[in-house]
């Protein structure tokens, strides 16, 4: 059995679906973003593999771009989930509704 | 020096000005006396440049020239420029020389006003005003000025603002100079649409090939539109009266000497196109006769002694009308200059008089005030003569010259001048009624007023104008005329009314003028110089008449029913019917729309972050299914 782009692609599915679930039904900032960098690195992952099956370089110079970003996401985005955190001793993102109409 | 002083005109008005803005910044500092002795150093400084100036006109050395400042409106002819020609000079002086006297006796008379330097910053940039106007080499310069005065007889009318009356003074000042303003506006526009320029030199040298007699007509009367309102003529002279709430000298200087005759030297400055259309200078000279007898009639009843003398320059500017309407530019301008002199020595004596008796003006509560007020009582006699019309005084020389020009046109004109000597009489009558009612006859004050005389401040002002009231008027006699030979320059190349040729017909029509004016003396000594009863029967006698005359033939009234009232029922309806429902409406209908949409649309931001997550994922597949479906 040969391991055709297919596999990866469906690989790639499961994980960004098992991403999105996680943002829909958790509550927990933290875990949310968790599941917001599998989304993330699922993407990647059909990069990778539709790079290496058209023998093309873009897919993983995308990857790197995708992986800059994340990391600057993720410095940023822990930084606000810990100030919140200290403030109010809570992580879900149901209590942070100031901003509702 | 003398060479200089011509390239230093702006000297003129910058000296006044730089007075002005100094006493607005530093004038509580600087304080009583010393705020006032700036303003008149301002002011003799003045004199002083344009003295000198003025010294080539006199010798003959040097004749009428422009000078250009700077650029301001190059593209309407409309650039700071000055000219500076005898008529000019002439004005200026009178201007400075008169206001500097003003000024001095303004010292006196503003003594422990809180407000005090604040007066005299405005008299300063009056001064420096009326000089721009006088001074100005084109009609956009001359507008400044223009305006500026207006600005400056409203500040000072409504000086002690906290009054009610005064404020309200002041308004209407305002109010009735925009309407003769709007006139002047479109004037100059007519002037700048028919000759591109608004210059002196460039409209003057081509009016006489340029201007049809229409254009020249229009012309005239829309610029006798602005000249009645700030000359206050009829019909637009109601604000006069009621700017008597200003302080006394403002009465002098501004309602007297020198801003209410911008109108007259507007017309005399723009002889050139008056010249060219009779029609409009006969409407000139008939709306001057009528407000000058107009204005005699109804200063015969008032009681009120700065009210006589503020309708009695009603009925002066009047005549000054009637001479540059006539053609008599010189007479029009010499009569300005006399009228000066001895209408501000009236009111400073007026002024004098209400300072004694601790701001008492109705003359029916004073009364033998001769013997308290020796230099005041004997000064205003003089000018009391003098505008009567009594020779040698300087009003005999100025109006006869102006009565005899009227008379010498002949047809039509014959009628004005009836006009204008009837108001001769009158005119000797009120003010003989004045001197009496004040000077004269048992004290009707209370007993606890002692007056004094006023301080020399007051009463030096009043000597030197009462001399200049006596031989003002040698400057232009049919013997010996000087002033016409002065003015010569500014009206070279105009047509002008002369009074009739010869000894006998100058004889006569002085004989005549000074027969109604002794007349009126004499009618007015028989009625009020006698027994209280006397005056009271002569009064009474005239009842319905003298009822009209003291309230000024209800003329408010009137312009209040028909002008302000309805004026005012227009302006509500505007306000109340279109701009509240209609303008408002549509504003705040646009401002309750957006807040409506908002209200509605706030429920979709629920705050929950995973029902954000849940819209993204369904836009996002929703996207995936739409594009697939397309087929790409």
């Amino acid at each position: 059995m040969t391991v055709t782009p297919g596999w990866y692609m469906t690989l790639a599915a499961v994980l960004f679906l098992a991403g999105l679930v996680g943002i829909l039904i958790r509550r927990n900032a933290l875990v949310m973003f968790m599941c917001i960098e599998l989304m993330l690195n699922a993407v990647n992952l059909t990069f990778v593999a539709a790079g290496r099956a058209y023998g093309d370089l873009n897919g993983q110079v995308a990857v790197f771009f995708v992986l800059v970003v994340a990391a600057a996401e993720v410095v940023v985005g822990l930084a606000i989930i810990v100030a919140i955190f200290r403030r109010r001793a809570t992580a879900s993102v149901d209590e942070i509704s100031e901003l509702a109409g | 020096m003398i060479e200089l002083a011509a390239d230093y005109l702006w000297l003129i008005i910058v000296l006044p000005l730089a007075g002005s803005i100094t006493l607005h910044f530093f004038g509580r500092r600087l304080g009583e006396p010393w705020a006032g002795y700036l303003a008149v150093a301002a002011s003799l400084g003045a004199l002083a440049v344009a003295a000198l100036a003025a010294v080539p006109f006199f010798n003959g050395s040097g004749g009428p020239r422009d000078l250009a400042l700077y650029e301001w409106m190059p593209a309407i002819g409309a650039n700071f420029e000055l000219r500076w020609d005898p008529l000019a000079a002439l004005m200026s002086l009178v201007v400075t020389g008169v206001g500097s006297l003003i000024h001095i006796y303004s010292i006196g008379y503003m003594h422990g006003d809180p407000r005090f330097s604040r007066f005299f910053t405005y008299l300063n940039l009056f001064a420096a005003s009326m000089l721009t106007l006088v001074l100005a080499g084109n009609y956009g310069v001359l507008f400044m000025g223009w305006e500026l005065v207006g600005l400056c007889s409203y500040l000072l009318i409504s000086f002690w603002f906290t009054k009610p009356s005064a404020a309200a003074a002041g308004k209407k000042a305002f109010v009735v100079n925009r309407i003769g303003d709007f006139g002047f506006m479109i004037g100059l526009m007519l002037i700048f649409t028919t000759f591109g320029t608004l210059s002196y030199a460039g409209i003057f040298d081509r009016a006489g090939e340029q201007l049809t007699s229409g254009v020249a007509t229009a012309i005239g009367l829309l610029l006798l539109v602005g000249a009645a309102g700030k000359s206050a003529q009829l019909p637009l002279y109601v604000w006069l009266p009621d700017a008597m709430e200003g302080p006394t000298p403002v009465s002098a200087l501004i309602h007297a000497a020198t801003m209410v005759t911008a109108g007259v030297y507007v017309v005399a400055r723009s002889a050139p196109i008056y010249a060219l259309t009779p029609f409009a200078s006969g409407v000139v000279a008939t709306v001057g006769a009528l407000t000058a007898l107009w204005a005699a009639t109804i200063a015969i009843a008032q009681r009120d002694i700065k009210r006589v003398l503020a309708y009695s320059t009603i009925s002066q500017l009047g005549y000054m009308f009637l001479g540059v309407g006539v053609g008599a530019y010189v007479a029009g301008v010499f009569h300005l200059m006399t009228h000066a002199f001895f209408k501000a020595l009236l009111f400073l004596g007026a002024g004098s008089v209400i300072h004694a008796l601790h701001e008492e003006q109705d003359m029916m509560r004073m009364g033998g005030l001769r013997k308290y007020l020796p230099v005041t009582s004997v000064t205003m006699g003089i000018a009391t003569l003098a505008i009567a019309g009594v020779p040698p005084l300087a009003g005999f020389w100025s109006k006869d010259e102006i009565l005899a020009s009227t008379f010498g046109r002949g047809g039509f004109f014959v009628v004005l001048w009836v006009m204008g000597l009837v108001t001769a009489l009158l005119t000797a009558f009120y003010m003989t009624r004045q001197f009496i009612l004040v000077f004269l006859g048992e004290s009707r004050f209370d007993a606890d007023h002692h007056p004094h005389e006023s301080p020399r401040s007051m009463t030096g002002p009043l000597a030197i104008l009462a001399v200049l009231s006596v031989v003002g008027g040698f400057l232009n006699t049919p013997l010996r005329a000087a002033l016409e030979h002065f003015l010569e320059p500014s009206f070279e190349g105009v047509a002008q009314a002369h009074p009739p040729e010869g000894l006998l017909s100058f004889l006569l029509l002085a004989g005549l003028s000074v027969a109604a004016g002794l007349a009126g003396i004499a009618m007015a000594w028989l009625t009020y110089g006698g027994a209280p009863a006397v005056r009271e029967r002569f009064e009474a006698g005239l009842r319905p008449l003298w009822r009209m005359w003291e309230q000024g033939y209800r003329v408010d009234d009137l312009y209040g029913a028909t002008l302000v009232k309805p004026g005012r029922r227009v302006s509500e309806t505007a306000a109340f019917s279109v701009d509240l429902p209609i303008i408002d409406g549509l504003v705040n209908g646009l401002a309750k729309l957006t807040r409506l949409v908002g209200t509605r649309l706030r429920p979709l931001q629920s705050g929950l972050v995973r029902s954000y997550g849940l819209v993204f994922a369904g836009g996002a597949v929703g996207l995936i299914v739409f594009l697939l479906a397309r087929g790409a």
